[in-house]
């Protein structure tokens, strides 16, 4: 083992966890009107983590602290978007903390979610994975709960609840492969789970899925995100839909990469199970999201859905050439739509429900052009990143063998239109909203939306070289 | 070059939509200096134009796009696809022009218009299946905002519903087109690779279905039987440049499709089901038809000629592939006439549209009841009502005749029972007569008293797209010389 390069390769995991304690930190000994100095010190250390993420892409993929963390595209993917998605976040959320009781302690905790989805995204060990789902929960009940909306104790406690109740699921699975395995190390996993009895391999599968649904806000772990998303603040609630969704699906695509499948010995039917789970998302996302008035709550429920499409390349996880690039596309391109959804909640904050925003557009073009780039990318509509997402991912999926979860997904993307348009069209309709109270003027978050939507459209026309990026084996 | 026809209008687009300083009449005349410029640009194409030979493509560009799926950015034209990016062309010259009064939000109903051409150009300039889709996927969300900003009636829910069911078809489509790409042997979207090697040569339930998806995505956009009823309300409550638009142009991204991709792509399964492609032809030929002659609604009407006129070439598509001894002559005719009917139709509904929003205009309404002698106080009016609607119901001397004719003559040799749709013509002519009888002849009363006539710009609007058809209709060669070498290709490439 190489101490001094092992270190090295977690420079950015290292500039994050030392701006969030220096953030911290700096937050406890200034003067209420200058903590917005934290915030820059967490954009810088956040853009140096994702420039040491970048620089440590163009090595080969390896894995690090004997086998228990790999460096390698998918890593190296998640350590780029989560901290940039990161800043967007926090400059969508200036107007909202700058200057707010718990400012510098909002960013630290954010800091440390972030840094906990990065160490799932890496996790090449059942331990590393735990370790990251605790470092990567703990911080979100406190940023659930730290808004004082009414919900906000309800959503927290939710969170809370579920979040424990998934993450000794997690366990529980984790130490029955480990039992079965004889290890928790992926990289040994891969070869002794095959001769294992597989009604236990399915048990412990089954433990480690709900924990890393319950992080990515998939069924059967989605009943706290439109809870926590309609009454936290707008910035966490970006936050909290976004980033740890990077961590959990890598992790999942790592975790089921390893598993024994297809025509393996002691295969287990993984990929239908997976399969179901994603199918399930989907439809129930889209089916609650129909009727939501709160525009909060209706983004909720659309997070959900997205992550029933991203399931479809962890479904075919290690069977088709394009699966990994297709998810980590599909992973930016939703990131960079739903943060913009957001920024543009966070530029208009006294507009709540749908009918809020009738006549908007006239008022706010440049924040309508955004909002049209963000709800019809998330539908998929071309040439949009997600198009690309949905394009790549539905194309791995039926060659993967699943054909009519393809079919599952085209019939739920037409659905999803549906709402999104819901919220669209009033925007575009004559006539105003009788509450609007004039808005604050709130540049920074309509800043966050118009460079997340020119984002969406860049990675949607210049998916070609991104997808070429992506395009390279895991580690180990 | 091919690149600048496309991507010119929306540049233009972008200015308007970027600069609020530019005044309304400024944005009015930019949309129409910007759509001349581009149709200049194509006429210049058609002039240089020379008959590329089988499987190549004229004026042709390609860069990567998407390695990693075999997409690439992929341009070209043949003889289906120059007359159908001249049409749109002058289509919205034409929109242009008859929109140089319009008041309600001129900047942004340019940007949009300008928008749309780019989406409507590209699908026909479009070699590789994605930019086909992205482009096509692109003209429903620029009509749906056209027919929700700017519609009448019950616009949002008419956009809503024309939105989720077009949006239904295209998702379809891309199903339908991932199955392509991984049926074809060198993993590719590219149409002329597909088309050179087609997928599922022995596999002819898989083959099958994916037609069947191909075949549904462009079914609903054409619209055929069963898949039309998005379109009646999507067209009477659009605004007439938008009908304008919907029909001329993006009802023929459907029936385009099938020439392009379904019959070169999926000859075998093609020719399996063609017969029951004639049957869904025949179908949309008379229901189209008979329920036209049912209305009492103008737009309605015509809107249901539509679905009875793009059924003719599905009608003529579907029995091009019911493969015959010594039928390859015919089967090509009715190709040729496929083609025809579309910019035949692309002419003429446009026309009848206008006209249709001329009344909308002066009286707000469609009705064909509370109209009559019209004649008397618009002459003009009436005497552009009466050429439009002869052109449409086949009157030899103009386009849809020739069309018509062609279809009919390469069906019925080897199709015999495909002169079940022939009743189809006599339905139409009778609609159409009626119509003009109802409206235009008798004693002036209703709505009709007091009209004013045709202006100058309505009439600037509307004669080109007549005069076409009539030119069409008397010296076809010009058009069917382009159009022949490429119908007879899809016919070599269909039979295989």
């Amino acid at each position: 083992m190489n101490m001094q390069r092992d270190t090295l390769a977690l420079l950015p995991e290292i500039f994050v966890l030392v701006g969030a304690v220096v953030v911290l930190l700096a937050g406890s000994f200034l003067p209420r009107d200058r903590q917005v100095v934290t915030r820059y010190l967490a954009i810088a250390a956040l853009l140096l983590a994702a420039g040491a993420a970048a620089v440590g892409m163009t090595s080969p993929a390896m894995t690090i602290f004997e086998g228990g963390f790999a460096v390698d595209v998918a890593t190296g993917a998640a350590r780029i978007i989560i901290p940039l998605a990161t800043i967007l976040v926090l400059v969508l959320g200036a107007p909202e903390l700058g200057g707010s009781r718990r400012e510098s302690e909002t960013y630290s905790l954010m800091m440390l979610a972030a840094l906990g989805a990065m160490a799932m995204a890496g996790a090449n060990d059942l331990l590393v994975l735990a370790a990251g789902y605790l470092l990567a929960s703990i911080p979100l009940y406190a940023l659930v709960g730290m808004s004082r909306s009414p919900g906000a104790a309800e959503a927290a406690l939710k969170t809370y609840l579920i979040g424990a109740l998934m993450g000794i699921a997690l366990l529980l699975g984790v130490t029955i492969l480990y039992g079965i395995g004889g290890s928790t190390s992926y990289f040994e996993l891969r070869s002794t789970l095959g001769g294992a009895p597989p009604a236990a391999v399915l048990a412990g599968i089954l433990g480690v899925a709900a924990g890393l649904m319950f992080k990515a806000g998939g069924v059967p772990g989605h009943f706290w995100v439109p809870d926590a998303t309609q009454a936290s603040g707008t910035a966490v609630a970006a936050f909290l839909t976004s980033i740890p969704k990077l961590g959990a699906l890598v992790a999942a695509y790592r975790f089921f990469d390893l598993l024994p499948g297809g025509s393996d010995p002691g295969a287990v039917g993984w990929p239908l199970l997976v399969a179901i789970l994603a199918a399930a998302s989907m439809t129930l996302g889209n089916l609650a999201a129909f009727w939501q008035t709160d525009v909060r709550r209706l983004l909720g429920w659309s997070t959900v859905s997205q992550v029933g499409y991203l399931l479809l390349p962890v479904a075919v996880a290690g069977t088709t050439d394009l699966a990994l690039p297709s998810l980590l596309l599909y992973l930016a391109g939703y990131v960079a739509s739903n943060i913009t959804a957001f920024a543009v909640i966070a530029a208009l904050p006294t507009r709540r429900s749908i009918e809020d925003y009738r006549g908007a557009a006239a008022a706010h073009p440049r924040l309508a052009g955004a909002l049209v780039v963000s709800l019809l990318g998330l539908v998929g509509t071309p040439p949009t990143a997600v198009f690309v997402g949905k394009l790549t991912t539905f194309t791995a999926a039926w060659d993967g063998g699943l054909a009519w979860l393809v079919v599952v997904a085209a019939i739920n993307t037409v659905a999803s239109l549906f709402y999104y348009l819901r919220w669209l069209a009033p925007m575009f309709a004559r006539g105003q909203a009788d509450v609007v109270a004039p808005a604050p003027r709130r540049p920074s978050a309509s800043w966050a939306a118009v460079v997340g939507a020119t984002l969406v459209l860049i990675i949607g026309i210049a998916a070609g070289p991104v997808l070429g990026v992506f395009d390279a084996p895991l580690a180990g | 070059m091919l690149s600048l026809v496309v991507f010119l209008p929306v540049l233009a687009a972008i200015v308007l939509a970027a600069v609020p300083r530019i005044t309304d009449a400024a944005a009015r005349w930019i949309w129409l200096v910007v759509t001349l410029l581009d149709l200049a640009l194509v006429v210049g194409l058609w002039l240089a134009y020379r008959d590329p030979g089988a499987g190549k493509l004229a004026f042709e560009e390609q860069l990567p796009w998407i390695p990693n799926v075999g997409s690439s950015y992929h341009l070209g034209v043949d003889g289906l696809s120059l007359p159908l990016v001249a049409l749109t062309a002058l289509i919205f010259v034409v929109c242009a022009v008859f929109a140089l009064r319009h008041t309600d939000r001129p900047r942004a109903q340019a940007a949009l218009f300008l928008f749309l051409q780019t989406s409507s150009l590209g699908v026909f300039a479009a070699q590789d299946l994605i930019l086909f889709f992205v482009f096509f996927d692109l003209s429903i969300v620029g009509m749906y905002f056209v027919i929700a900003g700017w519609g009448h009636g019950n616009a949002a829910r008419s956009a809503l519903k024309f939105f989720l069911y077009t949006f239904l078809g295209s998702l379809v489509l891309l199903v339908g087109f991932i199955g392509l790409y991984l049926g074809s042997a060198a993993k590719t979207f590219d149409m002329a690779l597909l088309a050179a090697s087609p997928p599922f040569g022995d596999e002819p339930v898989i083959g099958g279905l994916v037609l069947g998806a191909v075949f549904i995505g462009l079914a609903i956009k054409t619209p055929t039987f069963p898949f039309h009823t998005w379109l009646p309300p999507a067209h009477t409550d659009a605004p007439a440049i938008g009908s304008v638009v919907l029909a001329s142009i993006m009802l023929k991204m459907g029936t385009y499709g099938f020439v392009r991709i379904a019959m070169p792509m999926l000859p075998n399964a093609w020719r399996d089901w063609a017969w029951l492609i004639v049957v869904i032809g025949i179908i949309s030929v008379l229901y189209g038809a008979l329920v036209a002659l049912a209305q009492t609604d103008v737009k309605r009407m015509i809107a249901y000629t539509s679905v009875n006129h793009m059924g003719y070439v599905i009608l003529a598509v579907g029995a091009a592939g019911v493969v015959s001894d010594s039928a390859a002559q015919a089967r090509e005719v009715a190709i040729t006439g496929a083609v025809v009917q579309m910019v035949s139709h692309g002419l003429i509904t446009g026309a009848l549209f206008l006209l249709a929003g001329v009344l909308y205009d002066r009286r707000g309404s469609y009705d064909i009841a509370s109209y009559g002698g019209l004649a008397a106080p618009a002459p003009r009016y009436a005497a552009f009502f009466a050429v439009a609607a002869f052109a449409s119901l086949g009157l030899p001397g103009f386009s849809g005749f020739i069309a018509e004719f062609q279809i009919f003559a390469g069906s019925i040799g080897p199709v015999p029972w495909t002169a079940l749709a022939l009743p189809g013509i006599l339905i139409t002519a009778a609609l159409f007569l009626r119509a003009l009888q109802r409206m235009l002849t008798g004693e002036t009363r209703g709505l009709s008293r007091g009209f004013r006539d045709l202006d100058r710009r309505e009439i600037l609007a509307i004669a080109p797209l007549l005069l076409l058809a009539v030119i069409i209709g008397i010296v076809p060669r010009f058009l069917l010389d382009v159009i022949e070498p490429a119908a007879s290709v899809v016919v070599d490439l269909v039979s295989r």
